[in-house]
Protein backbone atom coordinates (compact mmCIF):
# COMPACT_ATOMS: atom_id res chain seq x y z
CA UNK A 1 0.00 0.00 0.00
CA UNK A 2 3.10 2.51 0.79
CA UNK A 3 4.68 1.92 -2.43
CA UNK A 4 1.33 2.31 -4.23
CA UNK A 5 0.96 6.12 -2.23
CA UNK A 6 4.53 6.36 -3.25
CA UNK A 7 4.10 5.76 -6.44
CA UNK A 8 1.01 8.57 -6.28
CA UNK A 9 3.07 11.08 -4.91
CA UNK A 10 5.90 10.75 -7.44
CA UNK A 11 2.73 11.58 -10.22
CA UNK A 12 1.36 14.57 -8.82
CA UNK A 13 5.69 15.70 -7.80
CA UNK A 14 6.62 15.20 -11.54
CA UNK A 15 3.26 16.98 -13.01
CA UNK A 16 3.96 20.50 -10.89
CA UNK A 17 5.76 22.30 -13.13
CA UNK A 18 3.39 21.64 -16.20
CA UNK A 19 0.40 23.06 -13.65
CA UNK A 20 2.53 25.59 -12.63
CA UNK A 21 3.58 26.37 -16.00
CA UNK A 22 -0.03 26.74 -17.69
CA UNK A 23 -1.61 28.35 -14.50
CA UNK A 24 0.78 30.82 -13.23
CA UNK A 25 1.63 33.02 -16.23
CA UNK A 26 -2.66 33.63 -16.20
CA UNK A 27 -2.85 34.41 -12.69
CA UNK A 28 -0.35 36.85 -12.30
CA UNK A 29 -2.13 39.69 -14.22
CA UNK A 30 -5.13 39.49 -11.51
CA UNK A 31 -2.64 41.35 -8.63
CA UNK A 32 -0.97 43.66 -10.88
CA UNK A 33 -4.19 45.18 -12.30
CA UNK A 34 -5.17 46.07 -9.20
CA UNK A 35 -2.00 48.25 -8.29
CA UNK A 36 -1.41 51.55 -7.48
CA UNK A 37 1.91 51.81 -8.51
CA UNK A 38 1.85 53.63 -12.39
CA UNK A 39 4.38 51.47 -13.56
CA UNK A 40 4.24 47.36 -13.77
CA UNK A 41 6.73 45.61 -11.06
CA UNK A 42 6.64 43.44 -8.87
CA UNK A 43 5.12 43.07 -6.05
CA UNK A 44 2.39 45.55 -7.42
CA UNK A 45 2.05 47.64 -4.50
CA UNK A 46 -1.76 48.67 -2.15
CA UNK A 47 -4.85 48.29 -4.09
CA UNK A 48 -6.62 50.26 -6.46
CA UNK A 49 -9.00 49.96 -9.01
CA UNK A 50 -7.95 52.80 -10.99
CA UNK A 51 -6.88 51.13 -14.00
CA UNK A 52 -9.96 49.55 -14.46
CA UNK A 53 -11.48 53.00 -14.72
CA UNK A 54 -8.59 54.41 -16.77
CA UNK A 55 -9.45 51.28 -19.59
CA UNK A 56 -13.15 51.86 -18.52
CA UNK A 57 -13.16 55.57 -19.29
CA UNK A 58 -10.74 55.41 -22.90
CA UNK A 59 -12.34 56.05 -25.97
CA UNK A 60 -9.83 53.85 -27.78
CA UNK A 61 -10.06 50.82 -25.38
CA UNK A 62 -13.80 51.42 -26.03
CA UNK A 63 -14.01 51.40 -29.92
CA UNK A 64 -11.10 48.60 -30.23
CA UNK A 65 -13.62 46.27 -27.97
CA UNK A 66 -16.58 47.31 -30.43
CA UNK A 67 -14.97 46.50 -33.27
CA UNK A 68 -13.15 43.43 -31.84
CA UNK A 69 -17.07 42.11 -31.20
CA UNK A 70 -18.52 43.15 -34.37
CA UNK A 71 -15.90 41.18 -36.18
CA UNK A 72 -16.06 38.11 -34.48
CA UNK A 73 -19.49 37.84 -34.24
CA UNK A 74 -19.73 38.07 -38.23
CA UNK A 75 -16.35 36.39 -38.87
CA UNK A 76 -18.05 33.56 -36.67
CA UNK A 77 -21.33 33.57 -38.98
CA UNK A 78 -19.40 33.52 -41.79
CA UNK A 79 -17.22 30.59 -41.11
CA UNK A 80 -19.46 28.58 -38.84
CA UNK A 81 -21.83 28.59 -42.23
CA UNK A 82 -19.37 27.87 -44.94
CA UNK A 83 -17.58 25.43 -42.28
CA UNK A 84 -20.41 23.25 -41.36
CA UNK A 85 -21.71 23.28 -45.70
CA UNK A 86 -18.14 22.14 -46.73
CA UNK A 87 -17.71 19.39 -43.60
CA UNK A 88 -21.09 17.69 -45.02
CA UNK A 89 -19.62 18.10 -48.55
CA UNK A 90 -16.34 16.16 -47.37
CA UNK A 91 -18.46 13.82 -45.19
CA UNK A 92 -20.72 12.64 -47.57
CA UNK A 93 -20.10 14.07 -50.82
CA UNK A 94 -18.32 11.88 -54.08
CA UNK A 95 -15.98 13.69 -56.58
CA UNK A 96 -12.60 13.66 -57.91
CA UNK A 97 -9.98 15.76 -56.13
CA UNK A 98 -11.88 15.22 -52.74
CA UNK A 99 -8.44 15.04 -50.63
CA UNK A 100 -6.94 17.95 -52.59
CA UNK A 101 -9.79 20.20 -52.13
CA UNK A 102 -9.46 18.85 -48.28
CA UNK A 103 -5.99 20.18 -48.18
CA UNK A 104 -7.08 23.38 -49.54
CA UNK A 105 -9.63 24.24 -46.50
CA UNK A 106 -7.39 22.57 -43.84
CA UNK A 107 -4.09 24.51 -44.79
CA UNK A 108 -4.92 27.89 -43.21
CA UNK A 109 -4.04 25.86 -39.81
CA UNK A 110 -0.65 25.52 -41.09
CA UNK A 111 0.84 27.96 -42.64
CA UNK A 112 2.76 30.48 -40.63
CA UNK A 113 0.58 33.18 -39.47
CA UNK A 114 3.13 36.07 -40.79
CA UNK A 115 3.02 34.71 -43.82
CA UNK A 116 -1.22 34.74 -44.13
CA UNK A 117 -0.21 38.36 -42.59
CA UNK A 118 1.54 40.08 -45.12
CA UNK A 119 0.01 38.12 -48.22
CA UNK A 120 -3.15 38.82 -47.02
CA UNK A 121 -1.75 42.97 -46.90
CA UNK A 122 -0.67 42.41 -50.18
CA UNK A 123 -3.55 40.86 -51.82
CA UNK A 124 -6.12 43.21 -50.17
CA UNK A 125 -4.49 46.44 -50.65
CA UNK A 126 -5.22 45.45 -54.14
CA UNK A 127 -8.86 45.87 -53.54
CA UNK A 128 -8.91 48.61 -51.04
CA UNK A 129 -10.12 46.05 -48.25
CA UNK A 130 -7.41 47.20 -45.56
CA UNK A 131 -8.03 49.16 -43.00
CA UNK A 132 -11.32 47.98 -43.72
CA UNK A 133 -14.37 45.93 -41.10
CA UNK A 134 -14.54 43.98 -44.36
CA UNK A 135 -11.43 42.58 -45.35
CA UNK A 136 -10.59 42.01 -41.49
CA UNK A 137 -14.00 40.03 -41.33
CA UNK A 138 -13.05 37.97 -44.13
CA UNK A 139 -9.63 37.27 -43.20
CA UNK A 140 -10.48 36.08 -39.74
CA UNK A 141 -13.28 33.68 -41.52
CA UNK A 142 -11.09 32.10 -43.55
CA UNK A 143 -8.10 31.61 -40.63
CA UNK A 144 -11.74 30.02 -38.64
CA UNK A 145 -13.30 27.92 -41.45
CA UNK A 146 -10.90 25.09 -40.85
CA UNK A 147 -11.65 24.84 -37.06
CA UNK A 148 -15.17 25.15 -37.71
CA UNK A 149 -15.10 22.23 -40.25
CA UNK A 150 -13.03 20.16 -37.83
CA UNK A 151 -15.06 20.52 -34.86
CA UNK A 152 -17.95 20.06 -37.49
CA UNK A 153 -16.90 17.08 -39.17
CA UNK A 154 -15.98 15.05 -36.08
CA UNK A 155 -19.69 15.72 -35.21
CA UNK A 156 -21.45 14.23 -38.45
CA UNK A 157 -19.04 11.03 -37.92
CA UNK A 158 -21.56 10.53 -34.77
CA UNK A 159 -24.59 10.34 -36.55
CA UNK A 160 -26.56 7.12 -36.61
CA UNK A 161 -27.69 7.21 -40.27
CA UNK A 162 -31.14 4.46 -39.44
CA UNK A 163 -32.83 8.26 -38.14
CA UNK A 164 -32.18 9.88 -41.22
CA UNK A 165 -32.95 6.71 -43.29
CA UNK A 166 -36.03 6.74 -40.41
CA UNK A 167 -36.83 10.36 -41.39
CA UNK A 168 -36.60 9.45 -45.32
CA UNK A 169 -38.29 6.15 -45.20
CA UNK A 170 -41.68 8.42 -43.52
CA UNK A 171 -41.53 10.19 -46.49
CA UNK A 172 -39.95 13.37 -45.31
CA UNK A 173 -37.65 15.26 -48.46
CA UNK A 174 -33.90 15.07 -48.29
CA UNK A 175 -33.96 18.91 -47.67
CA UNK A 176 -36.24 18.14 -44.76
CA UNK A 177 -34.77 15.99 -43.18
CA UNK A 178 -31.28 17.76 -42.96
CA UNK A 179 -33.19 20.19 -41.76
CA UNK A 180 -35.49 18.88 -39.44
CA UNK A 181 -33.29 15.85 -38.60
CA UNK A 182 -29.49 16.20 -39.37
CA UNK A 183 -28.92 19.66 -38.06
CA UNK A 184 -30.40 19.52 -34.57
CA UNK A 185 -28.06 16.29 -34.24
CA UNK A 186 -24.63 18.01 -34.53
CA UNK A 187 -26.08 21.38 -33.17
CA UNK A 188 -23.81 20.93 -30.25
CA UNK A 189 -20.29 20.60 -32.64
CA UNK A 190 -22.10 23.50 -34.70
CA UNK A 191 -22.06 25.85 -31.71
CA UNK A 192 -18.48 24.81 -30.19
CA UNK A 193 -17.32 25.31 -33.84
CA UNK A 194 -19.11 28.95 -33.91
CA UNK A 195 -17.19 29.60 -30.68
CA UNK A 196 -13.98 28.66 -31.83
CA UNK A 197 -14.57 30.89 -34.67
CA UNK A 198 -15.69 33.57 -32.75
CA UNK A 199 -12.41 33.01 -30.27
CA UNK A 200 -10.14 32.72 -33.22
CA UNK A 201 -11.05 35.93 -34.36
CA UNK A 202 -11.35 37.87 -30.73
CA UNK A 203 -7.51 36.86 -30.32
CA UNK A 204 -6.21 37.32 -34.10
CA UNK A 205 -3.42 39.92 -33.83
CA UNK A 206 -0.50 38.92 -36.07
CA UNK A 207 -2.90 39.01 -39.97
CA UNK A 208 -5.13 41.84 -38.01
CA UNK A 209 -1.58 44.08 -37.41
CA UNK A 210 -1.83 44.36 -41.29
CA UNK A 211 -5.16 45.44 -42.36
CA UNK A 212 -6.27 47.52 -39.10
CA UNK A 213 -5.36 51.14 -39.54
CA UNK A 214 -5.24 53.83 -36.68
CA UNK A 215 -8.60 54.43 -36.51
CA UNK A 216 -9.69 50.55 -36.90
CA UNK A 217 -8.02 48.79 -34.00
CA UNK A 218 -9.20 45.56 -32.81
CA UNK A 219 -8.34 44.70 -29.10
CA UNK A 220 -5.45 42.46 -29.31
CA UNK A 221 -4.03 44.94 -31.78
CA UNK A 222 -5.13 47.89 -29.15
CA UNK A 223 -2.73 45.98 -26.57
CA UNK A 224 -0.33 45.36 -28.51
CA UNK A 225 0.49 48.78 -28.97
CA UNK A 226 0.19 49.22 -25.38
CA UNK A 227 2.47 46.35 -24.51
CA UNK A 228 5.20 47.90 -26.91
CA UNK A 229 4.88 51.43 -26.14
CA UNK A 230 4.35 52.22 -22.58
CA UNK A 231 4.16 49.33 -19.84
CA UNK A 232 1.40 50.53 -17.55
CA UNK A 233 -0.93 48.59 -15.82
CA UNK A 234 -3.67 49.12 -18.17
CA UNK A 235 -3.24 46.10 -19.81
CA UNK A 236 -3.08 44.04 -17.17
CA UNK A 237 -6.36 45.08 -16.26
CA UNK A 238 -7.69 44.48 -19.67
CA UNK A 239 -6.07 41.01 -19.16
CA UNK A 240 -7.81 40.27 -16.29
CA UNK A 241 -11.17 40.98 -18.23
CA UNK A 242 -10.13 38.92 -20.74
CA UNK A 243 -9.36 36.21 -18.82
CA UNK A 244 -12.46 36.53 -17.14
CA UNK A 245 -14.36 36.12 -20.23
CA UNK A 246 -12.30 32.91 -21.40
CA UNK A 247 -13.08 31.26 -18.27
CA UNK A 248 -17.15 32.47 -18.82
CA UNK A 249 -16.40 30.55 -22.41
CA UNK A 250 -14.54 27.72 -20.78
CA UNK A 251 -17.70 26.64 -18.76
CA UNK A 252 -20.49 27.74 -21.73
CA UNK A 253 -18.66 25.18 -23.58
CA UNK A 254 -18.56 22.70 -20.70
CA UNK A 255 -22.21 22.49 -20.25
CA UNK A 256 -22.51 22.20 -23.56
CA UNK A 257 -20.40 19.24 -24.15
CA UNK A 258 -22.34 17.75 -20.69
CA UNK A 259 -25.66 18.15 -22.34
CA UNK A 260 -24.31 16.73 -25.69
CA UNK A 261 -23.40 13.86 -23.31
CA UNK A 262 -26.61 13.07 -21.85
CA UNK A 263 -28.31 13.64 -25.00
CA UNK A 264 -25.87 10.83 -26.73
CA UNK B 1 -18.79 2.79 -49.59
CA UNK B 2 -22.01 1.68 -51.69
CA UNK B 3 -23.65 -0.40 -49.20
CA UNK B 4 -23.20 2.67 -46.77
CA UNK B 5 -25.05 4.94 -49.44
CA UNK B 6 -27.40 2.87 -49.95
CA UNK B 7 -27.95 2.56 -45.83
CA UNK B 8 -28.11 6.21 -45.01
CA UNK B 9 -30.78 6.76 -48.08
CA UNK B 10 -28.42 9.13 -49.59
CA UNK B 11 -28.75 6.96 -52.71
CA UNK B 12 -27.69 9.26 -55.18
CA UNK B 13 -30.32 9.57 -58.31
CA UNK B 14 -28.25 8.57 -61.20
CA UNK B 15 -28.29 4.97 -59.61
CA UNK B 16 -32.00 4.45 -59.40
CA UNK B 17 -33.10 1.00 -61.28
CA UNK B 18 -29.53 0.29 -62.08
CA UNK B 19 -27.74 -2.37 -59.52
CA UNK B 20 -25.56 -2.81 -61.58
CA UNK B 21 -23.70 0.80 -61.34
CA UNK B 22 -20.43 1.22 -59.28
CA UNK B 23 -20.16 4.07 -57.26
CA UNK B 24 -20.76 7.27 -59.08
CA UNK B 25 -18.22 9.93 -59.90
CA UNK B 26 -20.14 12.81 -58.46
CA UNK B 27 -23.50 12.92 -56.31
CA UNK B 28 -25.19 16.33 -54.93
CA UNK B 29 -23.60 16.40 -51.34
CA UNK B 30 -20.39 17.45 -53.63
CA UNK B 31 -21.87 20.57 -54.45
CA UNK B 32 -22.17 21.63 -50.26
CA UNK B 33 -18.21 21.75 -51.13
CA UNK B 34 -17.87 24.27 -53.44
CA UNK B 35 -18.85 27.61 -51.14
CA UNK B 36 -16.34 27.25 -48.63
CA UNK B 37 -13.78 26.34 -51.24
CA UNK B 38 -14.08 29.46 -52.89
CA UNK B 39 -13.99 31.27 -50.07
CA UNK B 40 -11.24 29.48 -48.98
CA UNK B 41 -8.90 30.27 -52.48
CA UNK B 42 -10.20 33.96 -52.95
CA UNK B 43 -9.64 34.64 -48.94
CA UNK B 44 -6.92 32.45 -48.23
CA UNK B 45 -5.08 30.71 -51.41
CA UNK B 46 -4.63 35.06 -53.09
CA UNK B 47 -3.10 36.14 -50.37
CA UNK B 48 -0.25 33.61 -50.47
CA UNK B 49 -0.26 33.25 -54.13
CA UNK B 50 0.75 37.14 -53.97
CA UNK B 51 3.65 36.42 -51.24
CA UNK B 52 4.82 33.58 -53.69
CA UNK B 53 4.77 36.53 -56.60
CA UNK B 54 6.85 38.81 -54.83
CA UNK B 55 9.12 36.45 -54.13
CA UNK B 56 10.18 36.16 -57.46
CA UNK B 57 9.92 39.70 -58.50
CA UNK B 58 11.96 42.94 -57.81
CA UNK B 59 15.79 41.77 -58.35
CA UNK B 60 14.16 38.10 -59.72
CA UNK B 61 13.87 35.10 -57.44
CA UNK B 62 17.57 34.02 -57.84
CA UNK B 63 18.75 37.31 -55.87
CA UNK B 64 15.98 37.38 -53.02
CA UNK B 65 16.65 34.00 -52.23
CA UNK B 66 20.25 33.79 -52.61
CA UNK B 67 19.78 37.12 -50.15
CA UNK B 68 17.78 34.70 -47.77
CA UNK B 69 20.23 32.46 -47.62
CA UNK B 70 23.39 34.43 -47.47
CA UNK B 71 23.05 37.36 -45.27
CA UNK B 72 23.91 36.14 -42.13
CA UNK B 73 21.67 37.85 -40.15
CA UNK B 74 18.92 35.73 -42.37
CA UNK B 75 21.01 32.37 -41.83
CA UNK B 76 21.57 33.27 -37.95
CA UNK B 77 17.24 34.22 -37.95
CA UNK B 78 16.74 30.71 -39.52
CA UNK B 79 19.30 28.80 -37.54
CA UNK B 80 17.32 30.64 -34.15
CA UNK B 81 13.76 29.64 -35.47
CA UNK B 82 14.71 25.63 -35.38
CA UNK B 83 16.74 25.99 -32.83
CA UNK B 84 14.01 27.44 -30.31
CA UNK B 85 11.53 25.96 -32.31
CA UNK B 86 13.70 22.29 -30.70
CA UNK B 87 14.01 23.68 -27.51
CA UNK B 88 10.58 24.07 -27.00
CA UNK B 89 9.57 20.96 -28.43
CA UNK B 90 11.92 19.14 -26.10
CA UNK B 91 10.59 20.63 -23.30
CA UNK B 92 7.30 20.69 -23.89
CA UNK B 93 7.76 16.73 -23.93
CA UNK B 94 9.70 16.45 -21.02
CA UNK B 95 7.14 18.71 -18.96
CA UNK B 96 4.02 17.82 -20.41
CA UNK B 97 4.43 13.73 -20.59
CA UNK B 98 4.01 13.39 -16.57
CA UNK B 99 1.07 15.48 -16.74
CA UNK B 100 -0.34 13.68 -19.49
CA UNK B 101 0.13 10.87 -17.54
CA UNK B 102 -1.50 12.07 -14.36
CA UNK B 103 -4.68 12.42 -16.35
CA UNK B 104 -4.83 9.17 -17.82
CA UNK B 105 -4.38 7.81 -14.50
CA UNK B 106 -6.59 9.81 -12.40
CA UNK B 107 -10.44 8.61 -12.79
CA UNK B 108 -11.39 12.49 -12.24
CA UNK B 109 -9.64 14.30 -14.77
CA UNK B 110 -12.14 17.90 -15.10
CA UNK B 111 -10.06 19.65 -13.03
CA UNK B 112 -6.86 18.58 -15.07
CA UNK B 113 -8.32 19.78 -18.33
CA UNK B 114 -9.57 22.57 -17.15
CA UNK B 115 -5.90 23.89 -16.60
CA UNK B 116 -4.91 23.10 -20.07
CA UNK B 117 -8.02 24.57 -21.65
CA UNK B 118 -8.24 27.85 -20.06
CA UNK B 119 -4.61 28.76 -21.21
CA UNK B 120 -6.14 27.97 -24.51
CA UNK B 121 -9.34 30.25 -24.19
CA UNK B 122 -6.99 32.94 -23.09
CA UNK B 123 -5.27 34.78 -25.81
CA UNK B 124 -2.10 34.24 -26.82
CA UNK B 125 -1.30 38.09 -26.33
CA UNK B 126 -2.50 37.67 -22.82
CA UNK B 127 -0.39 34.76 -22.18
CA UNK B 128 2.92 36.53 -23.43
CA UNK B 129 2.68 39.85 -21.55
CA UNK B 130 1.75 37.65 -18.27
CA UNK B 131 5.27 35.83 -19.29
CA UNK B 132 6.76 39.22 -19.35
CA UNK B 133 5.66 40.16 -16.03
CA UNK B 134 7.50 37.30 -15.14
CA UNK B 135 10.54 37.47 -16.47
CA UNK B 136 11.22 40.86 -16.71
CA UNK B 137 14.05 42.67 -14.75
CA UNK B 138 11.27 44.07 -12.24
CA UNK B 139 9.55 40.71 -12.76
CA UNK B 140 8.35 38.49 -10.05
CA UNK B 141 11.13 35.91 -10.95
CA UNK B 142 14.11 38.54 -10.35
CA UNK B 143 12.03 40.40 -7.47
CA UNK B 144 11.35 37.74 -5.56
CA UNK B 145 15.13 35.89 -5.99
CA UNK B 146 16.87 39.34 -4.93
CA UNK B 147 14.73 39.84 -1.76
CA UNK B 148 15.44 36.53 -0.75
CA UNK B 149 19.86 37.57 -1.41
CA UNK B 150 19.99 34.90 -3.72
CA UNK B 151 20.88 37.28 -6.52
CA UNK B 152 22.08 40.84 -6.37
CA UNK B 153 21.70 41.83 -10.16
CA UNK B 154 18.97 40.79 -11.83
CA UNK B 155 19.09 37.46 -14.11
CA UNK B 156 18.50 37.97 -17.96
CA UNK B 157 15.45 36.13 -18.29
CA UNK B 158 13.98 37.89 -21.10
CA UNK B 159 15.17 39.66 -24.52
CA UNK B 160 17.26 36.68 -25.58
CA UNK B 161 16.51 32.87 -26.43
CA UNK B 162 15.50 31.50 -22.63
CA UNK B 163 12.99 34.49 -22.63
CA UNK B 164 11.46 33.34 -25.78
CA UNK B 165 11.99 29.75 -24.75
CA UNK B 166 10.24 29.84 -21.57
CA UNK B 167 7.72 31.82 -22.59
CA UNK B 168 6.23 29.52 -25.56
CA UNK B 169 7.13 26.04 -24.05
CA UNK B 170 4.45 27.82 -21.05
CA UNK B 171 1.91 29.29 -24.26
CA UNK B 172 2.53 25.62 -26.84
CA UNK B 173 2.51 22.94 -23.37
CA UNK B 174 -1.63 22.24 -23.56
CA UNK B 175 -0.85 21.59 -27.65
CA UNK B 176 1.25 19.31 -26.13
CA UNK B 177 -0.58 17.43 -22.94
CA UNK B 178 -3.50 16.90 -25.25
CA UNK B 179 -2.47 14.71 -27.78
CA UNK B 180 -0.26 12.61 -25.49
CA UNK B 181 -3.24 12.81 -23.31
CA UNK B 182 -5.42 11.05 -25.98
CA UNK B 183 -3.22 8.47 -26.64
CA UNK B 184 -2.16 7.31 -22.90
CA UNK B 185 -5.96 7.08 -22.54
CA UNK B 186 -6.45 4.88 -24.74
CA UNK B 187 -3.36 2.32 -23.42
CA UNK B 188 -4.60 -1.05 -21.57
CA UNK B 189 -3.77 -0.71 -17.97
CA UNK B 190 -3.81 -4.51 -17.67
CA UNK B 191 -0.74 -4.88 -20.13
CA UNK B 192 1.58 -2.56 -17.56
CA UNK B 193 0.03 -4.67 -14.47
CA UNK B 194 0.44 -8.36 -16.40
CA UNK B 195 4.24 -7.13 -16.98
CA UNK B 196 4.28 -6.41 -13.18
CA UNK B 197 2.47 -9.64 -12.34
CA UNK B 198 5.30 -11.48 -14.37
CA UNK B 199 7.70 -10.02 -11.93
CA UNK B 200 8.89 -6.75 -13.65
CA UNK B 201 9.84 -4.03 -11.80
CA UNK B 202 7.33 -0.62 -11.98
CA UNK B 203 9.97 1.10 -13.23
CA UNK B 204 11.11 -1.23 -15.77
CA UNK B 205 7.29 -2.18 -16.63
CA UNK B 206 6.41 1.63 -17.15
CA UNK B 207 9.87 2.26 -19.46
CA UNK B 208 9.27 -1.32 -21.38
CA UNK B 209 5.34 -1.43 -22.02
CA UNK B 210 3.78 2.32 -20.94
CA UNK B 211 6.23 4.72 -22.81
CA UNK B 212 6.79 2.58 -26.25
CA UNK B 213 2.73 2.17 -26.04
CA UNK B 214 2.46 6.09 -25.75
CA UNK B 215 4.71 6.72 -28.61
CA UNK B 216 2.08 7.75 -31.02
CA UNK B 217 1.18 10.42 -28.88
CA UNK B 218 4.72 11.30 -28.38
CA UNK B 219 4.91 11.45 -32.06
CA UNK B 220 2.03 13.58 -32.52
CA UNK B 221 2.77 16.02 -29.58
CA UNK B 222 6.29 16.77 -31.48
CA UNK B 223 5.36 17.28 -34.99
CA UNK B 224 2.01 19.83 -33.56
CA UNK B 225 4.27 22.05 -31.29
CA UNK B 226 7.44 22.00 -33.18
CA UNK B 227 5.48 23.40 -36.31
CA UNK B 228 3.11 25.87 -34.19
CA UNK B 229 6.25 27.09 -32.72
CA UNK B 230 7.95 27.72 -36.09
CA UNK B 231 5.53 30.31 -37.14
CA UNK B 232 5.06 31.69 -33.77
CA UNK B 233 5.75 35.44 -33.81
CA UNK B 234 4.00 37.15 -30.70
CA UNK B 235 6.11 35.72 -28.17
CA UNK B 236 9.27 36.20 -30.43
CA UNK B 237 8.54 39.72 -30.29
CA UNK B 238 7.83 40.42 -26.85
CA UNK B 239 9.81 38.11 -25.14
CA UNK B 240 13.00 37.72 -27.50
CA UNK B 241 13.39 41.60 -28.23
CA UNK B 242 16.37 42.52 -30.93
CA UNK B 243 18.82 40.23 -29.89
CA UNK B 244 17.39 36.69 -31.09
CA UNK B 245 15.47 37.21 -34.02
CA UNK B 246 13.31 34.45 -35.56
CA UNK B 247 11.93 34.31 -39.65
CA UNK B 248 8.95 35.49 -38.61
CA UNK B 249 10.29 38.96 -36.77
CA UNK B 250 12.12 39.25 -39.58
CA UNK B 251 9.83 39.20 -41.84
CA UNK B 252 7.39 41.60 -40.22
CA UNK B 253 10.00 44.31 -39.75
CA UNK B 254 11.22 43.78 -43.41
CA UNK B 255 7.59 44.50 -44.27
CA UNK B 256 6.84 47.41 -41.75
CA UNK B 257 9.95 49.08 -41.41
CA UNK B 258 12.07 48.27 -44.91
CA UNK B 259 9.23 48.30 -47.16
CA UNK B 260 11.11 45.61 -48.74
CA UNK B 261 8.51 42.79 -50.11
CA UNK B 262 10.64 40.57 -52.45
CA UNK B 263 12.85 39.44 -49.77
CA UNK B 264 9.78 39.28 -47.08
CA UNK B 265 8.44 37.45 -49.49
CA UNK B 266 11.46 34.50 -49.95
CA UNK B 267 11.86 34.89 -46.32
CA UNK B 268 8.01 33.40 -45.60
CA UNK B 269 7.96 31.05 -48.67
CA UNK B 270 11.38 29.75 -46.81
CA UNK B 271 10.03 29.58 -43.72
CA UNK B 272 6.29 28.26 -45.01
CA UNK B 273 9.08 25.15 -46.85
CA UNK B 274 10.73 24.37 -43.75
CA UNK B 275 7.29 23.74 -42.29
CA UNK B 276 6.13 21.68 -45.27
CA UNK B 277 9.39 19.83 -45.30
CA UNK B 278 9.15 19.11 -41.04
CA UNK B 279 4.82 18.02 -41.68
CA UNK B 280 5.90 15.72 -44.57
CA UNK B 281 8.70 14.21 -43.11
CA UNK B 282 6.16 13.40 -39.79
CA UNK B 283 2.94 12.15 -42.33
CA UNK B 284 5.15 9.02 -42.23
CA UNK B 285 5.13 8.24 -38.47
CA UNK B 286 1.52 10.45 -37.88
CA UNK B 287 -1.70 11.13 -39.63
CA UNK B 288 -1.85 14.82 -40.06
CA UNK B 289 -5.43 15.07 -39.94
CA UNK B 290 -5.12 13.41 -36.43
CA UNK B 291 -2.65 15.90 -34.93
CA UNK B 292 -4.21 18.91 -36.41
CA UNK B 293 -7.60 17.98 -35.24
CA UNK B 294 -7.06 16.56 -31.75
CA UNK B 295 -5.86 20.65 -30.35
CA UNK B 296 -9.33 21.80 -30.76
CA UNK B 297 -10.79 21.30 -27.94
Amino acid sequence: MSTRARRRALQLTLAIPAAFLLVAPTLVVVPMSFTESPILSFPPKGFSTQWYEAVASSDAWQMATWHSLVIAVLSSMVATVLGTLTAFGLARGIFPGKSVAQAILLSPAIVPIVLIGIGTFFAYSRVGLVGTMAGLVIAHAALALPLVLITVTATIETIDPSIELAAANLGASPVRTFLQVTLPVIRPGVIAGALLAFVTSWDELVVSLFLTQPLLHTLPVEMWSSVREQLDPGVAAVSTLLVALSTVGLVMTFFLRLRQQRSA
Amino acid sequence: MVDQVVLTGHRPATSVGRPGLRRPRVNGWALLVLPGLIFTLIAFGWPLAEVLVRSFGGEGAAHNYSVTFTTPAYRSALVSTLLTSAAVTVSCLVIGYPYAYLMAMSRRTELLLALILLPIWTSFLVRTYAWQIWLQDTGVINTTLQKLGIIDDPLELIRNRLGVTIGMTGILLPFAILPLYTVMRRIDRELVRAAENLGARPSVAFRRVFVPLSLPGVYSAALLVFVLALGFYIAPAILGGTSSPTLSTVIVDKVQRELDFHTASAIGITLLAVAIVVLTLGSRVVRIRDVFGGGAP
